[in-house]
């Protein structure tokens, strides 16, 4: 699935190997050209990922199916091809768990706190929109962290600044300035998470010096 | 025995959903302003669909439908986040939120 979430605002920043230093590291630079095979490795699983949608909608696997599947989704590919973005991390399972379930955990509590906001009678919450730094600046983690932040506590992506890394997110029911405090450290530890989950180990080590003001905004 | 289990369980799950989605309703006509809302149109609203494809998946039980399920809820998950952020930055740039509402706007002037 993660391939194919951040078509939207993905670019050229394909990362078919190891040994090249990870795009975070030069933003400026222009990107780099994917070689051949990497995009056709990209297509594939793209098309892999494609017949297996096609096969649950139809809710039943026959060599039709199948059959169908590789012509609909050879043709969503040829016809609406999307800018390559690879994936450079690799997935661990351990991290990916504790993602899922603190998402999960998140996303329940997140509910509740929009409920109770929305039920109190005579209350108007208060708002603000702070930016917020990302450390690790690919479109895969830019797009994965922001998806998982609309989703949790308080938290709404309003822009994207791809070229620094920079979300600007609105945060509901603020009452002081510790919980727009608040709200920025439970961004960054969702970037960390999603980074220690599917990103390469050259990004992982970029989190592990973590003074999570650093880079904040004046 | 277990199916009695799991219907109860689903009864629960659907009932659940229903309640939540009925909250976010309420928070949309509530919520003084169109970024309030999208947080109603998100959280609660999402949360809602996924008991509500649960408390179905425990009804219903048969592979095929469990299949579409989880398709669902995963297009649920990547899109609704989508849908509310396009919302949200179409209201910021055209100036459609309530300024007297922000506490810190760090996106403004840029």
């Amino acid at each position: 699935m993660t391939d194919d979430l951040p078509a939207g605002r993905a670019a050229g920043d394909g990362e078919p190997a190891a040994g090249r230093p990870p795009p975070s590291l030069a933003p400026d630079a222009p990107a780099p050209t994917v070689g051949r095979g990497g995009r056709r490795r990209d297509q594939a699983i793209a098309l892999g990922w494609l017949v297996a949608i096609w096969l649950l909608l139809w809710g039943d696997l026959s060599w039709g199916n199948v059959l169908a599947g590789l012509v609909v989704g050879a043709a969503v590919l040829l016809f609406f091809p999307l800018p390559p973005v690879t994936f450079g991390g690799r997935l661990r399972p351990g991290p990916l768990l504790v993602l899922a379930v603190t998402f999960a955990g998140e996303l329940v509590s997140a509910s509740l706190h929009v409920a109770a906001v929305a039920l109190r009678p005579g209350y108007r919450p208060r708002g603000a929109i702070i930016a917020v730094p990302l450390r690790i600046r690919t479109d895969l983690n830019l797009a994965l962290t922001a998806e998982v932040i609309s989703l949790v506590p308080g938290t709404l992506i309003l822009e994207v600044d791809r070229d620094n890394g920079v979300l600007y997110v609105h945060v509901l029911d603020v009452r002081g300035p510790e919980d727009l405090t608040g709200s920025r450290e439970r961004i960054l530890a969702v970037e960390r998470r999603i980074v220690r989950a599917v990103g390469s180990p050259a990004e992982v080590r970029q989190l592990s010096p973590e003074p999570v003001d650093r880079r904040n905004h004046p | 025995m277990i199916g009695t289990v799991a219907d109860w369980l689903g009864g629960l799950c659907l009932l659940a959903g229903a309640l939540l989605s009925l909250v976010a309703g309420i928070g949309v006509l509530r919520f003084p302003d169109v970024l309030d809302r999208m947080h109603a149109a998100t959280k609660p609203q999402v949360l809602g669909v996924l008991l509500l494809l649960v408390g179905l998946a425990l009804r219903l039980r048969t592979p095929s439908d469990l299949g579409m399920i989880a398709l669902v809820a995963v297009f649920q998950l990547a899109t609704a986040p989508v849908a509310a952020q396009m919302i949200g930055r179409a209201a910021y740039r055209s100036g459609r939120i309530d300024r007297d509402l922000l506490d810190v706007d760090e996106l403004a002037g840029r």
